[in-house]
């Protein structure tokens, strides 16, 4: 007997929501998973009337679905919000270059127009190019910081209000878990936030409405919305520690299935106790980029990069920085210790 | 490494090696130390050592021991007594393996020469309501501080003859094993309604904390010692995440624990990995029993708490330095105290965790989301006051115990029911009486745990 849909009763169910466990039928999810998000973004306040807000696209399936449910909620409220897409382009080759195709497909699709940056341009080196240096282990930082500043600059071309991004509830859960392994303190207390703390000078807001959504259900989302996006992963993720905090969050899912939420909210409910180092917010003194040391991070890794010494922005080199400003060269055995290793 | 004089027979950590005799030395030194660096135990008083048979308490155990028959000047100061709570009931053993580890824990408790406790868990159903209030720390003002209180004691010590620490033996030792077999029923029923093993634990450990608590206050013991190891702690840190519990991390996790007000939890064993603890009492031969739990013999994912053992261990050994990572992190963290004003009412707490309710306004909404989508498909009644009594977590478990059928069933069976027995939830009666802050939910509240009895 085929089981019926828990909402409106009258017609068939045809999936099983991963965050409740409920039977839907399709329209159902959709508007569930709709109002979830309009209320995220109404209870936190994420956007004011008139903001010209971009949506950062990877052309990957929660950027996709992030850019179909804003423009669609967009509409229905009537949030008089200004979008457009902002994509970056990290020289991934097989990666990268075919997602981008499914970008500019979007912007088609969507009509919102589209700005691409890229590290080529920005910053002379792509993401091949750095593996090749640095190695399979440590890349992800590279990207990660690299990304951030570029989708901070793309945004002052642009000029607009706010950034918002596709990160869903696994991916925070992920970084809760990830930053309790690595005792990383000041992240811990940051990371839940649904939007970044604006200072006024410089830094452009950005949130994630889509927070509390399952990763698995935007994946279910996109499918029955039959949306175009692109579903590989990058090359280079495999080695990543997020990886093992990822493999933990899935089996917890398979347990509990409101455990990412679980997560969540342990991560929003701890505190810190007062005391304890925190870094405090400063600017780069090279660029110009909010930095909580003297040198942002990205300066570091280039400089690195440039000088072909991959390891200088992997582990602590505070007493480096100092150098670096003042373009000495640095000692032999520093030197050494911030090579790259032979394998 | 140490002494460099002895052979090494032992590595701790990735290259500490040491020799037998200083590995004894580290050790001890190190529960001394964990004492002396906290200050929370005063002289002369009553501290209970939870013992659950395994290594890490009994290594605790030894210690304790050990820290009382030195000689004066750095003799320990309190006055030790012992509990060993029986969970057979819950984890499903047979009585007569009950007998067998009860009377080798009985043979291991007389030698120390402590008072101690064997109580059964399924005592905990005739408690009275007073174990969920917590009780009221000692604001007395006249109550000296740690160094005064000790420098007094030496004085005493001085002018009075030497109290015999063996006198305190002289009281009675209670094993309390007996219980009656609607009790027993009872528990059986409690833990066989819940559908997850993750439920069935979380539950295990509170309704262990209430009897232990209990034990505490009837006998004047102003402290309650636990044996939680590093390794322990780290992966009850996780867990602990994974379950929602992260505003009572700290509690939870950290040295001390002053939720339940009068009686102060605190984990000596907090610093020593598993495996300094293994090797401990295997080379020093420290008696311990081995006690099947409910999780024993279970798969990987069985439940939360034992996935994230399996999780820690496999990732400790590719990543050595996790476990020590994770305990400094749970070092920096702090229990949340809502702002305290003379006006205002003490903060409500969770009613079986005894932690502050962490669903306020502004996490709201998303608790909101969470239920009232869930509700919004069922049309269920929905428990409304119930729920504003538990936290988060514990939420959560009663949240498996509640089946949906059963939830479903008639308020009016479920009345009849409560009237035909005394007591089944030790909440229930008394609650009207004292001053609870939930006396306006007990209906509610009653009735909804008797649905794990239809």
């Amino acid at each position: 007997m085929p089981v019926q849909c828990s909402n409106c009763v009258q017609r068939r169910a045809v999936l099983k929501r991963p965050k409740t466990g409920h039977s839907l039928c399709k329209d159902c999810f959709f508007w569930a998973f709709e109002e979830e998000i309009h209320q995220t973004i109404v209870s936190a306040g994420l956007f004011n009337r008139g903001e010209t807000v971009a949506i950062g696209a990877s052309g990957g399936k929660d950027s996709t679905v992030l850019a179909h449910v804003m423009k669609v909620l967009n509409e229905r409220y009537d949030y008089d919000l200004n979008l457009l897409l902002l994509s970056v382009d990290e020289g991934i080759t097989g990666y990268r270059d075919d997602s981008l195709e499914t970008v500019k497909r979007n912007q088609q699709q969507y009509e919102l127009p589209l700005k691409i940056v890229s590290y080529e341009e920005l910053y002379g080196w792509t993401m091949d190019a750095i593996v090749k240096k640095v190695g399979l282990k440590n890349n992800c930082t590279f990207c990660g910081v690299f990304r951030r500043q570029a989708l901070d600059r793309g945004a002052m071309m642009l000029k607009v209000d706010k950034i918002c991004t596709g990160h869903n509830a696994d991916d925070v859960a992920e970084t809760v878990l990830m930053n309790v392994l690595r005792g990383d303190i000041a992240r811990l207390r940051r990371c839940t936030s649904i939007s970044t703390a604006s200072d006024g000078e410089g830094a452009i807001p950005r949130c994630k409405p889509l927070k509390y959504a399952y990763e698995k259900e935007i994946v279910l989302y996109a499918y029955f919305k039959k949306l175009d996006y692109f579903s590989t992963e990058c090359i280079y993720s495999p080695n990543a520690y997020r990886g093992h905090a990822r493999a933990f969050l899935k089996d917890l899912e398979s347990i509990r299935p409101s455990s990412i939420i679980d997560v969540i909210h342990s991560g929003e409910t701890l505190s810190i106790k007062e005391g304890v180092k925190m870094p405090v917010q400063g600017t780069c003194s090279r660029c110009g980029y909010i930095s909580s040391q003297a040198l942002c991070k990205s300066c570091v890794l280039l400089e690195g990069l440039n000088r072909g010494l991959p390891k200088l922005g992997i582990g602590k080199h505070h007493r480096l920085h100092g150098k670096i400003l003042a373009q000495e060269p640095l000692t032999e055995q520093e030197e050494k210790k911030l090579k790259a290793v032979d394998f | 490494m140490k002494c460099k004089e002895g052979t090494a027979v032992l590595i701790i950590r990735v290259n500490d090696a040491f020799c037998r005799s200083c590995f004894k030395e580290y050790f001890i030194h190190k529960f001394r130390a964990m004492l002396g660096k906290n200050r929370v135990i005063f002289p002369q008083e009553k501290v209970l050592l939870a013992v659950s048979g395994g290594t890490a308490s009994c290594s605790m155990l030894s210690q304790v021991q050990e820290g009382l028959s030195r000689e004066a000047p750095k003799k320990l100061r309190f006055v030790p007594g012992i509990i060993y709570i029986d969970d057979g009931g819950a984890c499903g053993r047979s009585a007569e393996e009950r007998q067998r580890s009860n009377a080798l824990l009985k043979s291991i408790f007389t030698e120390t020469g402590f008072t101690y406790f064997i109580v059964s868990l399924e005592q905990v159903f005739s408690l009275p309501t007073s174990v969920l209030v917590p009780g009221t720390s000692d604001p007395d003002p006249s109550n000296p501080s740690y160094k005064q209180a000790v420098d007094q004691y030496i004085k005493e010590k001085q002018t009075l003859t030497e109290e015999n620490v063996a006198s305190a033996v002289a009281q009675l030792n209670i094993e309390d094993s007996a219980y009656s077999p609607e009790h027993k029923l009872a528990l059986e029923r409690l833990f066989s309604s819940m559908k997850t093993l993750t439920a069935k634990e979380d539950m295990l450990q509170t309704l262990r904390s209430h009897l232990i608590l209990h034990i505490a206050r009837e006998n004047g013991y102003s402290k309650v010692m636990m044996g939680d190891s590093c390794s322990r702690l780290a992966v009850k840190l996780l867990s602990n995440i994974a379950l929602g519990r992260g505003a009572a991390l700290a509690s939870d996790t950290g040295f001390s624990d002053p939720r339940y007000g009068d009686v102060v939890i605190v984990r000596p064993m907090r610093d020593y990995s598993s495996k300094e603890i293994a090797f401990y009492s295997r080379m020093f031969n420290v008696p311990s029993v081995f006690i099947s739990g409910l999780d024993t013999k279970t798969h990987d994912k069985a439940s939360i708490q034992r996935l994230t053992e399996s999780f820690v261990t496999n990732l400790q050994f590719d990543f050595p330095s996790t476990v020590s990572t994770i305990y400094r992190t749970s070092e920096k963290l702090h229990t949340v105290m809502p702002p305290q004003s003379q006006t205002a009412e003490p903060a409500s707490k969770c009613l079986l965790c005894l932690c502050t309710l962490d669903t306020k306004v502004g996490r709201l909404y998303l608790i909101c989301l969470f239920f009232h989508f869930s509700e919004l498909y069922f049309r269920l009644p929905s428990h409304q006051d119930l729920k504003t009594l538990l936290c988060y977590s514990c939420r959560l478990t009663i949240k498996d115990m509640v089946s949906l059928r059963k939830a479903q069933n008639s308020w009016v069976q479920s009345l009849r029911v409560l009237h035909s027995s005394n007591s089944f939830w030790y909440v229930v009666d008394d609650m009207a009486s004292q001053q609870c802050p939930a006396v306006s939910h007990v209906m509610s509240y009653k009735t909804v745990f008797f649905h794990l009895f239809l």
